[in-house]
């Protein structure tokens, strides 16, 4: 195992001195016991414990329910900073969102040559009923989550994109509320944008995304899978924090050309249906036809323009990392702009040159699947074995198109809060961007996720990775 | 609301209930065993297991009654599907199906019992802490109500909980007299009895009736007076009378709610005119466990009817 290169500590220069954003934070933490810290952090836990934030855990009786770690430092980041975040993240939504209009209409950037045909042609994710078929307002991607890593003062980078499904959001506002019950000093001295109105304004986004034969205040509904869910208590604390109804696919059933729900009054409209399932459940009859999570029949009324279904179905598109490596054409041939958040460099080993290159550094890159998702089914050079890096080589080479590798970037970190006193860890950002058809709505902050593990690059939950709270600050 | 959710509080209410109700039987059985010989109490342990239902269960396990074996059978054991574990897990397990039916107050009370009642029983029960275990139990029913009502909304979510309230503890007191009813025959019943008045103590205590019992009658225990104060007595929280007047409450608001009466206001309505016509005489003269399977059928229609109205389950 090789040393991870020197990186950015967003909280200290090399120096050893505190940045600007961090001087409040610091002064008060200076002056707090060791002692009392330590009893606040076992309380965080029993205080997530009480209010049920917990993930299931597939395949584990026992530990059927499960934590993410908390870490009690912030993560800050100034009001500057985060101004330049939002309007990089601004102009590379608005460019997915017209990307996807465009692959379901015309596809101009494959007529104009910019992107292979091949690339979607293979995915998974794309959706022949899409075609030629406009969502209500045109939004395709209601909800998304861009990840952000940094690995210097104001060098950001987009690692992924998140339109199927992003999740998390439930800890960036749980995260909020437990600091505030722990520390409610600190929030009177550090001034902190609040992340707390964002179940509102994702109801006003989706309602604003309503149908348009919609009769009165739009309907909204979150479709889950149902509790055995992993993010089934992310599903019940949106719903509920937004008033809106928490449905399963047996709730749902098409009425005369709507989708209707079982209420103890019988059948009711929804407009808009903020889906937790994945495409491939939602209809029986135009998907999966095993599935017993959809409702039947919902694709014919989504393509009569009667319902909302967000985001939009055939969306996870824009996941595919091999998609992502052209997000800098994606993003200069919708908006005439270059991109304001770079990508990270990428290889894609269906390439000759890149496959080459790639087998030739396979120690020195970040090796990824293209349809991979949550930290698995990836290579990390400088962190692993050489039997690891053989093993990997082979399954590049047997299917180089599966494939796409980047550089092992510094990421910045944070420190964390341990036993023997603060530590760095390295940390990425998700945050959380509404898209309505007038406006693009990012709410300040978002999930910070952390490698427990000390020079770990992993910041997954499902790798053992934990979350911070995330403070934009007020100017 | 969503049927499904209605369906989901009216169970998460009616588990809480039993889970409740199975700790206030498994205390006077406790308490009667104590003071007994371990002829008796092992009778006793017979009586209580056979009075929560779990007779079949516990004997295909068990070939004696001990009091260690039949409160850690009715408290943790696993293959028990009506254990206070596997109870409070379906107590909990519905709120979290209604969770949005429910207020933050509500769950988090729920939440944090089933993580404590969950640690005390996940070892055996000793006879130091089967006193602990019970109180636990209790206070997770006092405290789910008492949130309810501090915090809820009186929409018809409230009224589906507490349907399944009432709905569970009439159930519940009717069987309770059903199992002893033997015990409180008047034939039985004669001034200066030297008869085991500890027995109806016991059926006073398993639903939490000993004390109001002893106010209302200044002592005198005698079973005609029992079975009166349990059946027809509207001032006791766990009496027929008591449950049926409140589910009847709980039913009309909902009829109002939705703007029209279904059947099980139907149903109620028939239920209540005949209890609220009949007299203690009139109930032994016509048996009173003939009386208590017509009324723990009419009680369990009322309940299938609920689900039907308010389309429960389709």
């Amino acid at each position: 195992m090789s040393e991870p290169a020197a990186n950015f500590d967003e909280m200290r220069t090399a120096g050893g001195d505190v940045r600007p954003a961090y001087e409040g934070y610091c002064n008060w933490f200076d002056e707090q016991e060791t002692r009392l810290l330590n009893r606040k952090n076992s309380e965080a836990e029993k205080n997530f414990r009480r209010t049920g934030i917990t993930f299931n855990v597939y395949g584990e009786d026992e530990a059927e329910e499960r934590l993410i770690p908390f870490d009690m430092v912030p993560r800050i980041i100034d009001s500057g900073e985060w101004r330049r975040v939002t309007r990089g993240i601004e102009q590379r939504v608005k460019a997915l969102n017209a990307f996807m209009y465009d692959l379901y209409h015309r596809q101009e950037i494959i007529r104009a040559g910019r992107v292979p045909e091949r690339l979607f042609r293979n995915n998974e994710a794309w959706l022949p009923n899409m075609v030629g078929f406009t969502p209500p307002g045109g939004v395709y991607t209601h909800i998304v989550g861009i990840d952000l890593v940094r690995t210097g003062p104001d060098e950001f980078f987009v690692l992924e994109d998140n339109a199927r499904t992003p999740s998390g959001v439930s800890y960036m506002l749980e995260n909020r509320e437990t600091m505030m019950a722990m520390f409610p000093e600190l929030f009177t001295r550090v001034p902190v944008e609040t992340v707390s109105d964002y179940p509102r304004r994702l109801a006003k986004s989706l309602a604003a995304c309503a149908p348009p034969g919609t009769s009165g205040k739009p309907v909204v509904a979150v479709l889950t899978p149902g509790i055995y869910n992993s993010a089934y208590f992310e599903h019940a604390f949106l719903a509920d924090q937004m008033g809106a109804e928490l449905v399963e696919g047996t709730d749902l059933r098409v009425v005369d050309g709507k989708v209707k729900m079982r209420t103890t009054s019988g059948y009711r409209t929804v407009d808009v249906i903020y889906r937790r399932v994945d495409d491939d459940f939602l209809d029986p009859l135009s998907f999966n036809p095993g599935s017993v999570l959809g409702v039947p029949g919902i694709m014919d009324v989504y393509r009569a323009g009667n319902v909302t279904i967000a985001n939009a179905p055939g969306t996870g598109v824009c996941d595919d990392k091999a998609i992502y490596s052209f997000m800098p054409e994606i993003v200069e041939f919708y908006t005439g702009e270059k991109p304001l958040l770079p990508n990270v460099q990428t290889w894609r080993c269906s390439e000759k040159d890149s496959l080459a290159y790639v087998l030739d550094n396979l120690p020195e890159l970040v090796v990824k699947e293209v349809h991979g998702s949550g930290g698995y089914g990836m290579l990390i050079g400088p962190t692993s074995t050489r039997k690891e890096v053989a093993d990997f080589r082979k399954k590049i080479e047997a299917q180089p198109e599966n494939y796409i590798a980047q550089p092992t970037l510094a990421l910045s970190t944070c420190p964390v809060f341990t036993k023997s006193g603060l530590a760095p860890r390295h940390v990425d950002l998700r945050p959380f961007v509404l898209v309505s058809p007038d406006k693009v709505d990012i709410t300040p902050g978002g999930l910070t996720r952390v490698a427990m593990k000390k020079g770990s690059l992993v910041v997954n939950s499902s790798q053992g990775g934990g979350t911070k709270d995330t403070w934009v600050l007020k100017e | 609301m969503l049927g499904r959710t209605a369906n989901g509080l009216f169970w998460m209410f009616r588990y809480l209930e039993r889970v409740e109700n199975t700790a206030r039987l498994l205390d006077a059985g406790l308490r009667m065993a104590l003071t007994r010989d371990s002829v008796t109490a092992e009778e006793e342990w017979r009586s209580v297991i056979s009075t929560a239902g779990q007779k079949r269960g516990y004997e295909a396990k068990h070939g004696t009654y001990t009091g260690v074996q039949a409160w850690n059978y009715i408290l943790r054991d696993r293959e028990n599907p009506a254990s206070v574990t596997e109870m409070f897990n379906q107590v909990r397990t519905n709120a979290r199906l209604a969770r949005n039916a429910i207020s933050g107050e509500v769950w988090e009370a729920i939440n944090e019992s089933w993580m404590e009642i969950r640690d005390l029983l996940s070892r055996p029960v000793g006879q130091n802490h089967v006193g602990e275990a019970i109180a636990m139990v209790r206070r997770a029913g006092t405290l789910a109500h008492g949130a309810m009502t501090g915090s809820m909304l009186r929409d018809e979510s409230f009224h589906f909980a507490r349907a399944g309230t009432f709905i569970e503890r009439f159930d519940s007191t009717s069987r309770i007299l059903d199992i002893k009813y033997y015990l409180l025959l008047p034939s039985l019943s004669y001034v200066g009895s030297s008869l085991d008045t500890g027995q109806w103590d016991t059926v006073l205590r398993s639903v939490s009736g000993d004390r109001a019992y002893r106010w209302i009658n200044a002592g005198n225990i005698d079973a005609r007076g029992i079975v009166e104060f349990l059946v027809l007595d509207d001032r006791f929280p766990r009496s027929l009378a008591f449950c049926q007047s409140a589910l009847r409450q709980n039913l009309a608001a909902l009829a109002r709610i939705h703007g029209h009466e279904g059947r099980s206001n139907e149903l109620m309505r028939q239920a209540d005119t005949q209890l609220s016509s009949l007299t203690i005489e009139e109930i032994f003269e016509m048996g009173l466990h003939q009386f208590l399977l017509e009324f723990m059928a009419s009680n369990a229609r009322i309940a299938a009817a609920i689900g039907e109205d308010y389309r429960f389950l389709r």
